[in-house]
């Protein structure tokens, strides 16, 4: 069973990760909807945990694994925030279109 | 060759849920298409044989955090088709910033490698007994600090979704 699996070169994930967060990045610069936005900084969070995962797990550390662990705690406790206040942001203005919500700008 | 086969798919299937999240015009699509993207990389973690992490990442990205987002969307009436994107401009500038983003980090990570790589199916470490032996005696601290962040979490959320003031 283990000789028939090849390990991945780290730098397919590296390739793979990088063009995952770009994604997010072109996400969060190009789309108005706010709740769009959260997601696309989702996709970014966990392109970013994989590559952790997959170093941890290469390097042979448990540590790793476990501080991403952590991190998907954080990011759940993000999301439901950052729900909670888009549901404010539109129960107030109507509207989570991020051209609208400009108020904080100037 | 299994496995680079299932990598590979994996990543092609992630990959294209991920763009398809920006293309998607309804938010709902966006949505689900996330929860795909999620279950690929899911899929990555038990390749990577991190068990632990890929059981928790379903539960909580596809079952708590993609049910919020949808959740959201069904109750605030979200769905409407209108124009969710920037004008032209910004678009091509945006493509062309996450276009030379990615040819960074590619340029930079070219070529790297570890020494001395570890098969992931002789390592064990991203089992359950292992990672819980170590979450439960080194990272004990952290991990009961996490419960007390779920708790303000919690009633941040609560407070901010109350209609009357306070």
């Amino acid at each position: 069973m283990t000789e028939t699996l090849t390990i991945i070169p780290i730098s397919s994930y590296l390739a793979f990760c990088s063009a995952l967060f770009a994604i997010g990045v072109v996400g969060v610069l190009i789309k108005r909807n706010a709740l769009v936005i959260l997601m696309s900084i989702e996709l970014m969070i966990n392109s970013v945990n994989l590559l952790l995962a997959a170093f941890a797990t290469y390097m042979n550390d448990p540590a790793g694994q476990v501080f991403v662990f952590f991190i998907m705690v954080v990011a759940a406790a993000e999301v439901a925030i950052g729900l909670a206040i888009i549901v404010l942001i539109f129960r107030t203005t109507h509207s989570i279109d991020i051209d609208v919500l400009n108020k904080l700008k100037w | 060759m299994f496995t680079r086969y299932l990598f590979y798919f994996l990543c092609i299937l992630a990959l294209y849920s991920a763009v398809m999240v920006l293309l998607s015009r309804k938010p709902i699509h966006s949505v689900l298409y996330l929860t795909l993207a999620f279950f690929a990389i899911a899929g990555h973690y038990v390749l990577l044989n991190a068990q632990f992490l890929a059981v928790v990442h379903v539960i909580v990205y596809a079952g708590a955090i993609m049910v919020l987002f949808l959740f959201t969307v069904m109750l605030l009436n979200l769905n409407r088709e209108e124009r969710s994107q920037k004008a032209g401009w910004i678009k091509a500038a945006a493509m062309v910033t996450g276009g030379l983003l990615m040819l960074v980090l590619t340029g930079v990570f070219r070529g790297y490698d570890i020494a001395v790589v570890k098969n992931p199916v002789l390592t064990q470490i991203g089992l359950v007994k292992d990672l819980g032996k170590i979450l439960f005696s080194d990272y004990l601290v952290p991990f009961e600090l996490t419960s007390v962040l779920f708790l303000t979490a919690m009633v941040g959320a609560v407070l901010l979704g109350k209609k009357e003031q306070i």
